[in-house]
């Protein structure tokens, strides 16, 4: 019994008092009306006591749970971080894939903001040039096989200006002039709806040594292009001759340079860069 | 003496603080590992660069550099995290009504200032306060509109098509990848000048982070109970 009333007794002189703050409307804890919550009068002792036991509890709760994250993710292996980390990136391509809207366009940019060129990366142009034909590989949508530059440019002709984004964090305005893939897609398999078809694009040099897969979506969008001309002048070989893709949709490691050939399927391709750890979407 | 005990922290609020502390870590880290590969900003004067984000050794000391892959795969990774905290930490701040100890009002301003120069020891006296002085009030309700703000501008450089509207109010991609940056700087001065004032503040207001309690003079009006006195015998 008297056990019974030492609990409560301690209970009771911990049970919150209400009291105010001091120096009234000069305070603003006052002013918002900031509860303030004392205990009942105690001791020193008992005041030191009653800390000590929330010390301890708070310090051993805390100490634990900071000594698992650390641990936890030191001890976390490689693979599994792997795997935690790269189904992030297909979570958050989820999510964007459900937001995404062919309806919402990049901004477009009036010709005095085009910036200085600038090259970057030479990954599957190191070969000369020795065709200007596109390969197309889909027997399922079509009978052509072969698209040649001279037919590609035969197409309504696109220009765009849009903002290149490196994954590297630069950005610059390009003007752009070539062929809608969308167009491209009602040339060699008219009247067919391709998006629900086909699933991915996938896209590579003639050498096959840098290759690119695309969500149908992204491709099919109105600004996605394949672009002949870059500020106004035949593109040169740097910037991806004779035919490279070009989309304010993803970052420019996705925008193929000198495009061999292009291959619709419904498995997802693979993708040069997404192999070396960035996000196979990289979706805008 | 007669003591009071004084409840200062809720417990939910002393997970997300320090929940919040790794979670920032990871993404300035992992944003330092990004920011690598277009390492541009600096502190100009007339033309003159005071200072570069980051000197090569900054980089090299940390092993930083070639690091993209990585950054980028943390920080989308953490940016749930450090996003859900916040948003739990503000919706619980504002319904609990921790709101009233956390936000300043027009005249904590002018108190905040007598702070600032009482801690330059400079005047001798502090201003009434509730839990948080008037620049604490400050200080943290500016540190998580800065959070609001990593959140948004970091939105509008993730997303610049599908939120193209948001990349333009911001100023553009470039802007908005700046002013992103900026506010890594800003989180990173909050968190400098934070820890120092917790260590003049000493032991009993940090402890009070991880206990929820501190413990606090008694009135002189309200004397310690009999049983307590009865105990020190």
């Amino acid at each position: 019994m008297s056990d019974n009333d030492d609990i409560k007794t301690d209970e009771v002189r911990e049970l919150p008092s209400n009291e105010t703050w001091p120096a009234g409307r000069e305070n603003t804890a006052n002013i918002l009306n900031e509860p303030r919550e004392l205990s009942e009068p105690l001791s020193e002792v008992e005041a030191k006591r009653a800390m000590f036991r929330r010390s301890r509890r708070g310090f051993i709760v805390g100490g634990a749970a900071a000594l698992i994250g650390i641990f936890g993710w030191r001890w976390m292996s490689n693979e599994t971080k792997e795997m935690l980390l790269r189904g992030t990136f297909e979570i958050n391509r989820l999510i964007s894939e459900s937001l995404y809207s062919p309806k919402r366009l990049a901004p477009e940019f009036p010709p005095d903001k085009i910036s200085p060129e600038r090259v970057n990366g030479m990954l599957g142009l190191e070969s000369e040039i020795e065709s200007n034909d596109i390969y197309v590989s889909d027997p399922g949508i079509s009978e052509m096989r072969r698209v040649s530059l001279a037919q590609i440019k035969s197409l309504p002709r696109t220009e765009i200006i849009t903002e290149l984004k490196c994954i590297e964090g630069w950005s610059i305005v390009v003007q752009w002039a070539g062929v809608r893939f969308s167009d491209l897609m009602n040339y060699v398999a008219p009247g067919k709806n391709i998006p629900e078809i086909r699933d991915y694009a996938s896209l590579s040099t003639p050498d096959g040594k840098y290759f690119v897969g695309w969500d149908i979506e992204s491709m099919m969008h109105p600004q996605t292009i394949l672009a002949y001309e870059m500020n106004g002048k035949p593109l040169t070989p740097e910037h991806g001759a004779p035919l490279r893709l070009v989309s304010p949709l993803k970052y420019g490691i996705k925008q193929l340079k000198r495009i061999g050939a292009i291959e619709l399927t419904n498995t997802r391709p693979r993708d040069y860069w997404g192999e070396q750890g960035y996000d196979w979407y990289s979706g805008h | 003496m007669a003591k009071q005990l004084e409840k200062k922290h809720p417990l939910a609020i002393r997970w997300m603080h320090w929940i919040n502390f790794p979670l920032v870590t990871m993404m300035i880290w992992s944003g330092l590992l990004i920011y690598w590969a277009n390492a541009v900003y600096s502190i100009r004067i007339f033309g003159y660069e005071l200072f570069h984000f980051f000197p090569a050794g900054f980089y090299e000391f940390l092993s930083i550099p070639y690091r993209l892959a990585e950054g980028l795969q943390l920080h989308f990774f953490f940016m749930w995290l450090f996003a859900a905290n916040g948003l739990i930490y503000s919706l619980y701040t504002l319904f609990s009504g921790e709101w009233r100890a956390l936000v300043p009002v027009p005249s904590s301003f002018r108190r905040a200032t007598r702070v600032a120069l009482h801690d330059a020891h400079i005047v001798k006296d502090l201003p009434p306060q509730g839990k948080y002085n008037d620049a604490q009030r400050i200080a943290y309700t500016a540190v998580i509109l800065m959070g609001v703000g990593s959140v948004i501008t970091g939105l509008s450089i993730y997303k610049p098509t599908q939120l193209a509207w948001l990349t333009s109010l911001l100023g553009g991609y470039q802007w908005a990848r700046w002013e992103h940056f900026w506010l890594m700087v800003l989180f990173v001065a909050f968190f400098a000048v934070h820890v120092i004032q917790v260590a003049i503040a000493g032991w009993a207001n940090f402890r009070s982070m991880i206990t929820g309690y501190d413990i606090v003079e008694a009135k002189a009006d309200t004397p310690a109970s009999p049983n307590a006195e009865g105990e020190l015998a």
